[in-house]
Formats: C-alpha cells, structure tokens, sequence
C-alpha cells in the first residue's frame, strides 16, 4: 500500500466520520432546544466552540450556527467542507476503495451541495441531518462489507476512530457545563435533561441504559462515554479497536505508545472528583493525546514530517 | 409522440443507422423498432436515468480553465448507441491490426538502422523536425521490440460509406474508460434490451490490459509490479487513471511516489517501505517523465526513471519515444510502411492527406484552403485546425502566413463529410456527427477493442467531437447478426 494512499484512505475515514458527528450533534442540540422551557435556549455558539473553530466572532443566533456548521465553505469543520474533502480524499484514491462506496460519497456530496439551503430551515433540518447521518453509515457499512480487510481497511479504522474519540471528547467538554445559560438557577432536571442529550448526541442513550442501568448522572455518563469497552462511540473502546488495527501494521512502535499514553490517562480519571473545570482540563489533554497518535502515524506511514502535516491533505 | 424514423431528418451524409430512405439499416432494424415503440416520456425517462447514472457513477471529465472549487464536469452522454455489425468490424480490427504492426516496425527501424530512410521510402529530414523524436531512445530495444503498447486510432466513415483512419494516437491516447462505463451505464437503463441482441462484450479490456503490461516485465513473476503512473488529480483524465488502476487491481501512483535507487531500479514508497516495480503504464507525456533527461522543472515525473528504463530494469508503457509516429505528417507514411515492412496492401485506407513540406502539395492546399481541413502535425484535441469550408478570410489568411514559416508542421486532408447518428433532443432523433476511437493492444499479443469511444459532435451541423469542446459520447455496440 502506498503512503500516500494510506494517509488518503485515513483522511477520507476522518472527515466521513466528522459529517457524520457533526450532523448528530446539530440534531440533538435542535431537539434540546424544543425541550427547554421557553426563555431557556441552549447556546449554539457553544456548538462552534465543539468543533474548535476560532477567530468566528458573528454574534451566534440558531440560524447562523447551523449555516456555520452545515453549509459554510470557509468554515473547514462544516458538513459540506467535511464531505468535500472526503470526496476529494475519495477521488484521488478511487482505484482502491470499491466503486460502490465512490458512487455513495459521491452522491451524499451532492446532496449535502444541493440540499444544504433546505437544511437551514426547521422542517428541512432533520431529513437533511438525518440523511447525511444514514448516508455515512451505509459508507461504513457497505467499506466494512466489501473492502478487504487489509491494511488500507486498517487505516480507514483508525481515521474513523481516531475522529470519534476526539469528538466525543468534544462533545462532553463543552456540553457538560455551557449548553444551558447560568446552570445555577435552572432547574435540576435540566441538568439531567442535558446529559441525556449529550447521550443522545452520541446516539448512546439506549446502550447507556442497557449497560449501566442506571438513571443519568453526571458521573455515570461520563464513566460509559469514556471507558466503555463496549460502547462503539466511547473513547476506550475507540482506543481498545485503534490499539488491535496497529498490531496488524509494521513499524508500529511508537504509534502504540503514544495509544499507551493516552489509556493510562483515561484509566486515572476520577470523574466523582472532576470539578467543572478539571474536567475540561481533562477532555483538552486526552485531545492532545489524539493528536499524538495522529502525528506518529503520519510519520509512521504517510511519509510525513511531523512538522508539515496539513489537516486537511487534499484541500478542496 | 415517438420517434418515426421516416420523418428522421436525412441529410446528405451517410447516417449509421437510418438509410436514405429513412429506413434502419439491417444490423440496427430492431433497435430502430424499439425506440419507435417509445413515448416521449418514456424516452426522457430513460434519458434522466442514463443521466443519473452518469453523475452517481462520477463519470467526469476535467476541464483547464474552470475556476476553482469542482472542476469535474460530467460528459454528455446518448442514449442511442452506435451499430455496426460484426463481419464489418472484423475487417476494421485486421486492418487496425496490422497499421499497429507496422507503426511499430517503423518506431524499432526509427531508432536502430532506419533503414526505411536508407530505402528512401520515408525522408529523413522529417525525424530531425519531428517535435516526439527522441534522440535519447537510439540504439534502445524494449521488450518484445513493441513501442507503442497501446494505441488509440480515430476511424470516421465518410459519404461514401468507407471507415478511414484519422489519425492515430501512440503517445497517451485516453477514452477507453469512457468505453466502458458507457456500456454500464447502458446495462442499467436498458437491461431489457441487451437480451434481444448479441452485443459483443467489452468488458475485458481491464485483463488484456493488465495480460499486455504483464508481458513487459524485466523480471520473470508470476505477479509482476504493475502501476499506472498519473498526473494527478488535476489532470483532465484523472478520472481514467484511476479507473484502470482500480479495474487492473494495481496501484495509481503519482510520480512522488516512485524513486529510482541507486541500483537503477524503481520502487515505489508504501507503508512497508520501498516496493520494487516492474512495469509502469505511465499516462505523463515523454518531456515530463524525467526531469534529469527531459523538462527539468518537471515535478510530475521521477528523476532516474528514464536510467532505469535504458538499463532494461523497468518497462515503460508506451516507451519513451513512441510518439515519433504519432504525427500527422508520419501518419501520410503509413500506407508506404505497410508495403515497406509487411509487404501487405493497407486494408483499411487513410483519408489523402496533403503535406505542406512537398512543394507540390503546398501549392495546391494554399490554392484550395476553403475546400480543406488543415492541421498542425502535432497538436491533439483539435486545437489549431483549420475547417476550410466554416473559415473567414481572415482566418486562411493568417493560417497561409502560419504554412509558409513552417510547411513540415501542417497538413490538408479534404474536408470528410462525417457520418451521423440518431441523437436525442427532445424526444426527437436528429442527426449529428460522429467518429470512433478504438484502442489496440500490443505486446506478446494484439488485442483490438469490441468497437470504441463514439464521440458525438451535439451542436448541430458542428463535425468537432472533442470532448473539451461539445462533444458528447455514445455507446457503440459490435454486433454479430451470425448469433
């Protein structure tokens, strides 16, 4: 496998990954919002501060956001930027992937392309989201049913998961604190309503229940969306599957260290203890983690110097 | 409304289809029935299909000057095929065949003895003026003496209802991808009708591909190396490199991705490391292969890459080189290389061709420049052509200023009254241009494709069918009324 096709095959499995996240996270901050008492309207622009998007000083209302996040080209983190530059990673490794799965990302560009106005209003939101959302499973789906499982399949693993677990990180860092306006004076359930969309954001709310059987707490949450080993969208099991893709590849030494790293971090979380603040400490370090792991793969297979990886690799 | 073939706008070219009389020819009758049983809708229908089929399948082709973001753009695509029966297509493919044959005869004499100059059956003066003659690549022998391993020939049928030879293309001739997918996405709007007909298949031109470049190895695998070397993305047939990659099940690589060791052999990088290859179908024209040898500031090729070939440890398909044949000016040499080489008489005849360098020629083109159609010998895409009979005055004027600098770079061919096929607008079949490209293959064998790329001309009267300028394309089907 070429190094080249590697780091494309890696990129194209992250930025279907982040469509795909990204369009659950819109989904369930809109239906947060339904849910909320009238007065009480979660911050969008914390959804922006999710995808680490900086230097975005427009006064956030709903609308704005989502143009952001769905259909804004400069925005590098929107849905349409994501499957732009997966199709675009795509195309320039069409030789490799079945054609089937060109054919779909292909055909959810478009429709992200052409759809992206409907998006922006309340009914044409979640078919649009919803869509996208199916759209990137079938590409899972149909890659992991009819790709080989070789080495290309190894990289496209680990971009997928690479993003995940940096998304669900993401997603518990801003969500647990600043969705809703001044937390103190509103009521606990909320509290609880909250966590529960962040589960639900994840679409993980039924396995918690399965797993944990537990009602939503804080802790709780937190414990399942971390170190769940069996919780596809936890960040253990990310690393548990991102660890075993490794074993398969040659040269894999210091990319398994970094991985080691970052697991000895998550097994020493006390999550009763983590204040606020801590916590979001905590979610900012294990993403530094992340970008560890990414940096020594791309010195490890994609024939990059740490120094001049580009994030995008294929700009649009 | 359908379409009645008797109302079918005949003119005065010969229509593939349709006779004078506005009846179907033999081989295309059923075809020509079935679409008469078609209701307008019926027909947009399926054209919407077709059309979809396209933009889901990524069908595209690239153009230069498209301002940034997508520069993909899907290329029109008729859902009424080109028919031609198999008894006349198997003569075709013998006289590809054997035009393939001696083209390759006379690159290998080009570049040993040229003893076709000393016989003073080609003058040599040419080859000293010819812009794809490669001083570098004498005295070399590739493998199996083959040069130009895949060749894409231009055919067009003229009123006279004889196939000629346009022009044949040996340096990097694309649209063989466009073949193919054509026929797919004929299979899936028209499945019922594929049943009627003995279509002779084209899909095995991935294998015979892939047979032909296997044959060139240097090293005796079972499993050789073979890779498509590309441009990039940004190349306008970007979409075909990689098709052919994916449909040999071998690597697309891009000249970053290649080295040439210190043992003068070409690997490429992987994540394993450094991968040895054996053959490389390299789809980057001669002057940017290597920057050591050619164009210096090239950075699509591989430095080294040409050592490694003169030293045999690589085959490059098509060799460096091969393009010296591909020349509208050599091209007026062909039925004398057939003689000269084969001693066989040419079976399929070239269009009579007019070469500016020949002061008698010269006379009569600048004479008679509203009857003919004047090329440069080496460009491709149709760029720089004169169509006597469309041109201004002013336009023969300066183009007659262009012969006289350079008569060796131009040659007239009269002006061919291309043949038609149906083509849909509006649910109405109207005629329009048409040429064919088939592609042959040669190595230990020669393969010549079931039919080829129909490119269409879709402005009405317009006899360009570039792709980069209105052209679309059709599928063509090979049919044997035998079966």
């Amino acid at each position: 496998m070429l190094s080249r096709v590697a780091g494309n095959i890696y990129w194209m499995a992250r930025y279907l990954e982040r469509a795909e996240d990204l369009a659950r996270l819109i989904n369930v901050n809109a239906n947060l919002a339904l849910d909320l008492p009238k007065g009480l309207s979660p911050i969008w622009g914390q959804l922006v501060a999710i995808t680490g998007a900086e230097g975005y000083a427009e006064e956030f209302n709903e609308r704005s956001v989502l143009k952001f996040l769905i259909s804004d080209k400069k925005n590098q983190v929107s849905i349409m930027s994501s499957m732009a530059f997966a199709r675009e990673n795509a195309r320039t490794i069409r030789d490799v992937i079945p054609r089937e799965i060109w054919e779909t990302i292909n055909t959810t560009y478009l429709y992200s392309k052409d759809q992206a106005q409907q998006a922006l209003t309340k009914r044409g939101r979640y078919p649009f989201l919803q869509e996208i959302i199916t759209q990137c499973q079938t590409i899972t789906g149909t890659l992991s049913g009819t790709m080989n499982h070789d080495a290309g399949y190894t990289f496209l693993k680990l971009g997928r998961l690479l993003e995940r677990a940096d998304m669900t990180t993401r997603i518990i860092d801003t969500r647990s604190a600043n969705l809703i306006p001044d937390a103190t004076t509103s009521a606990a359930t909320y509290d609880n309503l909250q966590w529960m969309s962040v589960l639900k954001s994840l679409t993980g709310y039924q396995m918690y229940r399965r797993e944990m059987q537990l009602a939503i707490k804080r802790e709780d949450v937190l414990r399942f969306l971390l170190q769940s080993k069996v919780f596809p969208r936890a960040v253990a099991y990310c690393l548990n599957e991102v660890e075993s893709g490794l074993d398969a590849l040659p040269n894999n030494e210091r990319t398994l260290l970094a991985v080691h790293r970052v697991k000895r971090q998550l097994d020493h979380m006390e999550y009763r203890k983590l204040k606020q603040e801590e916590l979001q400490n905590s979610m900012d370090h294990l993403q530094v983690g992340f970008a560890n792991i990414h940096s020594e793969l791309s010195v490890a297979y994609f024939g990059e110097d740490a120094t001049t990886q580009s994030q995008t690799q294929v700009a649009g | 409304m359908a379409i009645e073939w008797k109302k079918y706008n005949y003119p005065e070219f010969y229509d593939e289809l349709i006779d004078q009389k506005g009846k179907p020819r033999k081989v295309a009758a059923k075809l020509a029935k079935h679409f008469e049983t078609l209701e307008t809708e019926e027909l947009d229908k399926l054209k919407n299909a077709a059309e979809l089929s396209i933009k889901e399948m990524g069908i595209t082709f690239t153009v230069y000057d498209h301002e940034g973001g997508s520069i993909d753009r899907q290329w029109p695509f008729d859902i009424i095929p080109r028919v031609t029966s198999k008894s006349e297509w198997d003569i075709v493919a013998a006289g590809l065949k054997q035009r393939v044959r001696a083209l390759n005869m006379f690159i290998d004499d080009i570049y040993h003895e040229q003893k076709i100059v000393k016989d003073k059956v080609f003058p040599g003066e040419l080859l000293t003026k010819s812009k794809n003659f490669r001083k570098q690549c004498m005295g070399i022998s590739p493998p199996l003496g083959v040069w130009a391993h895949i060749c894409g020939s231009d055919l067009v049928r003229h009123d006279d209802g004889q196939i000629y030879v346009l022009e044949d293309n040996l340096r990097v001739p694309s649209g063989v991808s466009y073949m193919l997918e054509n026929r797919q996405v004929m299979k899936r709007v028209f499945a019922d009708l594929f049943g009627d007909f003995s279509i002779m298949p084209v899909d095995d031109y991935a294998s015979q591909l892939f047979d032909t470049l296997a044959a060139l190895s240097p090293r005796p695998a079972e499993y050789p190396q073979v890779v498509v070397l590309t441009p990039g993305i940004y190349n306008s047939a970007y979409f075909e490199h990689s098709y052919l990659a994916q449909q040999m099940g071998c690597e697309l690589v891009e000249g970053s991705d290649l080295v040439v060791g210190e043992d003068d052999c070409v690997y490429m990088k992987t994540i394993y490391g450094l991968d040895r290859v054996d053959v490389i179908y390299r789809r980057i024209d001669d002057l940017f292969l290597d920057p050591e040898v050619f164009h210096p500031d090239s950075v699509l090729g591989v430095p080294g890459i040409m050592r490694a070939w003169l030293k045999g440890n690589v085959a490059l398909a098509n060799a460096p080189g091969a393009g010296v044949a591909d020349d509208k000016v050599v091209y007026g040499h062909v039925p004398d290389m057939i003689k000269y080489y084969l001693s066989e008489e040419i079976i399929l005849p070239n269009v009579p061709t007019y070469m500016c360098m020949r002061e008698k020629d010269l006379q009569y083109v600048l004479e008679h420049m509203e009857e003919l159609v004047i090329k440069p010998a080496n460009e491709s895409g149709g760029y720089g052509m004169l169509i006597g009979p469309r041109s201004t005055k002013k336009e023969r004027d300066t183009f007659a200023k262009l012969i006289r600098e350079d008569p060796r770079n131009y040659i007239a061919q009269p002006t061919l009254n291309l043949s038609t096929v149906p083509t849909l607008f509006d649910g109405n079949a109207e005629p329009r241009h048409v040429d064919m490209r088939p592609f042959i293959l040669s190595s230990d064998q020669i393969h010549v494709t079931m039919g080829g790329l129909t490119r269409v001309a879709l402005v009405k009267g317009s006899l360009v069918v570039n792709s980069s300028q209105g052209g679309g394309s059709k599928d063509t089907w090979i049919i044997d009324e035998e079966a």
